[in-house]
């Protein structure tokens, strides 16, 4: 009896093992396919890439800077100086100051944006479902148009600086926070929001008492993640005259000076990786959090 | 004396009657234990006479409340005179016991600064006080999630107080207790009915339990009342009955 149970239990377990191998191969194939099929679409051409490589380095080559290891720490007027090649330095950091503070400023206002629209946009706790699809599709606008697209517009409109860039990554930041926050709230059990419910809450005691605190250091973590990410979006922005570090990168790319070049895309490299440490740090921190 | 009055309530999910034609009085003062395999329509009932949920048809009434039409303000007014404990407790994890217990007044006295955590220092010394009757006061400023099991549920039960209720709707308050625990939990709220005449309407899963701790039994079954009564009225063959399929 027991014998024959289990061969059947191993001759359905090998047919449902066969099936789905089966599946996993056609999903292979057809990822090969695609991956042809596009290649194509796009032009994809290997040889143009390799011949292409050598003028990579050419413009890399070009834009180092000629540093004479004897002269290094002379000053600004002798060639092959550090403070020669960063003759700018003080003009650099305060436009780095100021990508830096569109970063924040967006940020915080994506922030609060995201995270009032979010309970909105959150199917299981919504107080209306004509709401809920407004919001929510209001959101995917957001999200959906580039930083640089709304940039353009901004810049367009208001004029050159700063000013544009912040609302163009705020929009964004909206867009993309407001998702995550929602789905978190989707995440979320809803034990606490019933009890507050069951003893007569309004519906923002429910979101106060049962919602946020459980959320808390889910959404803190997504907005850092965000800041890091605007970091680098208000300064690519800036090249559509958006104010900041990027603009004037923008600028010596185009006018060919090319020392100015490296040492403008050092420092923002040395920036991001500061900003990425210091908030991955403060991230892991909010999110042991909710283990103790 | 007041008193709970259902009658014919229907309760459908999806075209299948979770509760049947249901008709009860209960009085204040009352302790009445709800039993029933699960999927009787036992928290059905308690989620519907706290209006959690809306009743297909039928209605309840309380002295001159007409419960199953209340609205707005009226109905947050009827709810938090009907407290309700959960299974799960159903705290806020993340928070401290205090405003656990303090969160039971958002129903009847709600204002702005409550969304700020800010309470007046007589709702701080209300609640310490129903701490303190439930031997908690020592844990006030920990966070709920410290706490045993047991302790958490007499959370539950402090915060119910907080909302002066009337009637106290205990939806399967031990089953996630061991004994030991469960004799506390159930002891508090022998005391609370007792002491403060509050009619006290408690799910449970086992027969044992309702036995010792309510003088009046209701056996649901497929959403219908199939035992009203006295706990020795009930014979072993209705238990069994009840339970057959639970084997408590």
């Amino acid at each position: 009896m027991s014998n024959s149970l289990l061969e059947n239990h191993s001759i359905m377990y090998a047919q449902q093992m066969k099936s789905r191998r089966l599946w996993n191969f056609s999903i292979i194939i057809i990822f090969i396919a695609a991956f042809f099929i596009s290649s194509s679409v796009i032009n994809f051409d290997l040889e143009k890439i390799i011949s292409g490589i050598p003028r990579l380095g050419d413009y890399v080559l070009r834009i180092l800077p000629n540093l004479d290891s004897t002269l290094l720490f002379e000053n600004s007027k002798t060639e092959g100086s550090l403070s020669y090649w960063y003759f700018n330095i003080k003009k650099y950091l305060l436009l780095l100051y100021e990508t830096f503070n569109m970063a924040v400023l967006s940020t915080a206002m994506g922030f609060v944006f995201a995270f009032i629209l979010s309970f909105l946009s959150a199917k299981n706790i919504t107080p209306n479902i004509f709401s809920y699809y407004l919001v929510k599709r209001f959101l995917e606008f957001l999200r959906g148009v580039p930083e640089i697209i709304f940039a353009i517009l901004f810049v367009w409109a208001l004029g050159v600086g700063p000013l544009a860039g912040i609302i163009a990554i705020t929009f964004h930041t909206t867009g993309a926070l407001g998702k995550l926050f929602s789905e978190v709230h989707e995440n979320t059990d809803l034990n606490a929001c019933e009890a507050i419910k069951s003893n007569g809450g309004n519906w923002l005691s429910e979101m106060r008492y049962g919602i946020i605190p459980k959320v808390l250091p889910n959404i803190i973590s997504y907005a850092l993640l965000r800041f890091e990410i605007n970091i680098r979006a208000s300064t690519v922005i800036g090249f559509v005259g958006a104010g900041g570090i990027g603009q004037e990168l923008y600028l010596v790319i185009n006018f060919n000076y090319y020392e100015e070049v490296s040492a403008i895309i050092l420092l923002i490299i040395l920036t991001v990786i500061t900003i990425d440490i210091v908030s991955g740090s403060i991230r892991k921190k909010v999110i042991g959090e909710i283990n103790d | 004396m007041g008193s709970l009055i259902i009658k014919s309530l229907v309760k459908e999910f999806d075209n299948t009657k979770a509760l049947d034609q249901l008709t009860l009085e209960i009085h204040d003062g009352e302790m009445v234990g709800i039993i029933g395999k699960s999927g009787a329509g036992k928290s059905t009932l308690l989620r519907l006479i706290n209006r959690l949920i809306e009743p297909t048809s039928g209605s309840i009434q309380y002295n001159e409340i007409d419960v199953s039409n209340l609205k707005g303000k009226k109905l947050k007014n009827w709810r938090s005179k009907c407290a309700m404990i959960f299974q799960q407790f159903n705290l806020i994890d993340r928070l401290d016991v205090l405003t656990n217990v303090l969160s039971g007044t958002l129903g009847n006295s709600f204002n702005i600064l409550k969304l700020l955590k800010i309470y007046s220092k007589n709702e701080k010394i209300d609640a310490l006080r129903h701490l303190h009757n439930l031997d908690l006061s020592d844990k006030a400023l920990q966070r709920v999630e410290t706490l045993s099991g047991g302790q958490q549920q007499r959370v539950a039960i402090a915060r119910a107080m907080m909302q002066k209720p009337k009637i106290l709707l205990a939806d399967e308050p031990i089953s996630s207790l061991d004994p030991k625990n469960s004799k506390v939990v159930m002891d508090d709220i022998r005391k609370i009915n007792k002491e403060e005449g509050i009619m006290a309407i408690c799910n449970l899963h086992s027969l044992e339990i309702a036995k010792e701790y309510c003088e009046r039994i209701i056996g649901l079954s497929e959403g219908k009342i199939v035992f009203d009564g006295n706990p020795s009225e009930l014979t072993k063959e209705l238990s069994e009955q009840l339970y057959d399929l639970e084997n408590e």
